[in-house]
């Protein structure tokens, strides 16, 4: 039965992640346009070099 | 002379922005323009290769007719400090700035603005959040100045939106932030609590060994620990400082909840040995903040708290020296030299230099058609100039002027919110005492027999009592109700308003842009039958001139050709003279043209035509009501008390009378100030007031009604200061609307009743000291939900009925 601290502590070790991420993500500012995203994943890239550029800053930041 | 009559064909639509192209077409690869504007701006694109624009949507620009092509009017932006408040970040290699582009409406919009780069090179990148119509841009400093990219923006038809507002606050709101925060923290808790009180929801059956119970006790006590420290803290500062003011609001009996239930099972867990019911104060604030939140909901675009600042140009073109310069606002100065061109506003109480000027003070007053000035006239700031440029010099600073002036009045000073006790505050108070007197008879009785159980029932009743379910129920009601009003574009500024909309017994209407509307205009001619010729020649006149009688008639004469006819001469405030074929041709006013109609003065504007001295006839101008809004006055006459203000003229008062009844009180000729004093003559008398208005002229009576609804063509434009902005196609729904504000307020006493029925049960078995862990975990959330399904469900009901939800779309 002793595994049992051993999992207290994991999924406790888990659940504060998952708050963590969500804090980061909403000072990233994911939630703050949730309409925009779904029209731009529409757009042709039929310039690749350019498309990348203006949404590689916020995902590698 | 006639041009032949081909423009009656069917209209080509202008490529850019699909508006129809009447005159001289604009050709360009095979497509046509509407103006020089919009083939403009493609040719702009068409360079860089962003055809794409109009592939994505059709027609997807705006019409550049009405754009004024001043090379110069972005000079402002040059001053560095004007640039640097602007500015969300700089550092030696780039800039970021956020515009307001009120433009943004469609996907060919995101992706153009997202495209810009490829205009030019100096742009690094930039990012559209559409629902809140803005653009991040980031720029190099070297390539490119902050001037160069308004003018770049505007060059392609998307000119930003920047006003002095813009330049003086530049916070981000954070506090929407923090609750979500909270409530993340409140369910991470919650749920982990709940996790490890499970044995204890079981406790008969022995489901693990004894040894772990206490350490999941006391993990519970680690994770109540930010809940009752972090997501509590709103309510503890909001308890405090109402019973600082000898007042109990909804938070303090929920503060006294939080309190007993912490402290009583730190006791349990800590001395006692037991389980304690830290999932259920978890729980509690998880509900709590969730309903919260709901109740927040904000319209991202929409602005309640402009004032003059919004409305003012923040550029204006100085002379020194008899040079030219644009400079911000803030830099104007008594005494200085300014110069106004057509349709722009003036931005300070100034005396006219010129000869005479046209002043549009439709804004200020409420008043349609424009004022003629002589030269060494006082002129009041927020007047707009239509016709040629005029030299004015400035004899108030812009932020004392006669317009603003308003501002500084102590109605701006005071919260509306505070006004009104909600009526959850008046039913926490009785409720407060109610638990408290029950919790201490409790106590009493038991201490008789026995003192642990008399204790233990005082904290229980404490504990149950708490009014979860009480405290959602008004929420969640107000919340649905504010999402119901926005899908009928009719957007309230916060939750209160509708409790406060719910008890309004008078409603004032503003006349003119509210009542009355100039794109209804009624136009009739009385006189000889006009020929073809007759109507062409009318025509040719009122289409050069910008007079707002003029524009009705030349709408009302349609698509007709024009003639040619020399030496036109606007007289300004009068009228139109020109010659036609020798003969001379007069359009104008009663003075200008010496003719007389006592009898239909009252019924509205009369213009009259004569050729050579005789009167032909004369157009009789009506400003029509919007469509609908008889109906609308019908239905409100018998429950509420009605009253009309105008800054016009009574030149309607008679046809008024006839179409909305004679019993409703109409006041003409009201300045804004008398506008906002006869609301508060209306509020003194014990009157609960509603006013509808739109103009800044209306500004002081929205604010200080009890609720000020600001009606607007376009709801992403301009409003004054107000509660609620309603778009004027939603005006004729607005006594649904009050009616519906009733019976939500109905809804939550019902669901008041509901949650108590939940306390009583809970409270008999409390004062029993029959309450265990298990009925704590299971009456709170089902109490709970039931009270939000039940609020959300009756309001979505009720608005289904009143035909309220139209469209399903969000």
């Amino acid at each position: 039965m002793e595994v049992i601290f051993l999992l207290i502590a994991i999924s406790l070790i888990l659940a504060v992640t998952f708050l963590w991420l969500f804090f980061r993500a909403m000072k990233d500012g994911q939630f703050d346009d949730d309409y925009t995203p779904s029209v731009r994943i529409l757009f042709d890239s039929h310039k690749k070099a350019t498309k990348k550029q203006s949404t590689k800053p916020k995902s590698y930041e | 002379m006639k041009k032949p009559a081909t423009i009656n064909l069917p209209a080509v639509k202008c490529y850019h922005c699909g508006e129809p192209c009447e005159n001289e077409n604009f050709l360009l690869e095979e497509k046509q323009f509407c103006c020089h504007g919009c083939k403009l701006v493609y040719e702009v694109l068409a360079e860089n290769d962003l055809c794409n624009y109009y592939n994505i949507e059709a027609f997807p620009g705006e019409s550049q007719k009405s754009q004024t092509g001043k090379s110069n009017r972005f000079d402002y932006l040059n001053d560095e400090e004007t640039a640097r408040n602007l500015l969300d970040f700089q550092n030696q290699e780039q800039s970021h700035v956020t515009f307001f582009i009120p433009l943004i409406h469609c996907a060919s919009c995101i992706w153009l603005l997202e495209n810009l780069f490829h205009i030019h090179s100096g742009i690094i990148s930039s990012r559209v959040d559409f629902i809140k119509k803005k653009v991040q841009i980031k720029f190099s400093n070297q390539k490119l100045s902050l001037k160069e990219l308004v003018e770049l923006l505007s060059a392609i038809g998307y000119e930003p939106r920047i006003n002095l507002a813009n330049l003086e606050k530049k916070q981000k709101n954070y506090s929407d932030n923090r609750i979500v925060k909270k409530l993340a923290v409140a369910g991470f808790c919650f749920g982990n609590m709940m996790l490890f009180s499970v044995p204890e929801y079981f406790s008969e059956t022995v489901l693990i060994a004894e040894n772990f119970r206490g350490l999941f006790n006391y993990l519970n006590v680690v994770l109540a620990l930010p809940v009752v420290l972090y997501s509590a803290n709103d309510y503890y500062i909001s308890a405090w400082n109402s019973l600082r003011l000898k007042r109990i609001n909804m938070d303090v009996p929920i503060v006294l909840g939080i309190i007993a239930l912490f402290f009583y099972s730190l006791w349990e867990i800590l001395i006692a040995g037991n389980a304690g019911y830290m999932d259920s104060l978890g729980g509690l604030l998880f509900f709590l903040l969730l309903g919260k939140i709901y109740q927040q909901k904000t319209f991202a675009t929409l602005e309640f708290d402009r004032d003059y600042k919004s409305y003012f140009p923040i550029a204006i073109t100085r002379l020194s020296q008899d040079v030219e310069e644009v400079i911000p606002l803030r830099k104007l100065e008594v005494g200085n030299l300014i110069r106004v061109r057509n349709e722009e506003l003036i931005p300070a109480d100034s005396i006219l230099l010129s000869e005479s000027a046209n002043i549009d003070y439709s804004f200020v007053t409420g008043e349609e058609v424009p004022v003629p000035k002589k030269k060494d006239d006082l002129i009041f700031a927020g007047g707009r100039q239509l016709g040629d440029p005029i030299l004015l010099t400035v004899q108030k600073s812009p932020s004392q002027g006669y317009l603003t002036d308003l501002w500084n009045n102590e109605a701006f000073e005071k919260k509306k919110d505070k006004l009104l006790e909600p009526l959850s505050n008046k039913i926490s108070a009785s409720f407060t005492w109610i638990v408290i007197f029950i919790s201490v008879s409790a106590l009493l009785f038991w201490s008789f027999t026995d003192f642990s159980i008399a204790v233990k029932s005082f904290v229980s009743v404490l504990i149950v009592a708490c009014p979860c379910a009480l405290a959602m129920s008004t929420p969640f009601t107000l919340g649905n109700t504010l999402r119901i009003f926005g899908r009928g574009k009719f957007y309230l500024k916060n939750a209160s308003v509708v409790e406060r909309l719910a008890l309004i017994d008078t409603v004032v209407f503003d006349k003119t842009g509210t009542l009355t509307s100039p794109s209804q205009a009624k136009i009739n001619f009385h006189g000889e039958l006009l020929s073809n010729e007759t109507k062409s020649l009318i025509k040719s006149l009122v289409s050069k001139s910008a007079h707002p009688l003029s524009i009705r008639i030349n709408q009302w004469l349609g698509n007709i050709s024009v003639l040619e006819i020399e030496n036109f001469e606007e007289i300004k405030g009068n009228g139109l003279r020109a010659i036609y074929k020798n003969q001379e041709i007069k359009i104008g006013s009663s003075d200008f043209t010496g003719s007389k109609n006592g009898e239909l003065e009252e019924f509205g504007n009369l213009v009259f035509f004569q050729v050579e001295g005789v009167t032909i006839g004369y157009f009789h101008i009506q400003s029509g009501l919007r469509e609908g809004l008889e109906d609308v006055v019908k239905a409100l006459r018998g429950k509420y008390e009605i009253h009309v203000l105008s800054g016009d003229h009574p030149h309607e008062l008679g046809s008024l009378k006839a179409k909305l009844g004679k019993d409703i009180q109409y006041n003409f000729l009201q300045s804004p100030k008398d506008k906002m004093n006869y609301l508060r003559d209306l509020n003194t008398s014990g009157k609960e007031t509603l006013m509808i208005g739109d103009g800044l002229n209306d500004a002081g009576a929205l604010q200080e009604s009890n609720v000020g609804i600001a009606v607007t063509d376009q709801v992403s434009h301009f409003s004054p200061a107000s509660d609620a902005i309603l778009s004027s196609d939603s005006l004729r729904s607005i006594s649904d609307y009050l009616g519906f504000a009733k019976q939500s307020r109905n809804i939550i006493k019902a669901s008041f009743g509901l949650s108590l029925l939940y306390n009583v049960v809970g409270v008999s078995l409390a004062v029993q000291g029959l309450l265990s862990p298990v009925i704590c975990a299971v009456l709170m959330p089902v109490s709970s939900i039931s009270v939000v399904l039940f609020t959300t469900l009756s309001t979505n009901i009720l608005a289904w009925k009143k035909g309220l939800i139209i469209q399903k779309s969000t």
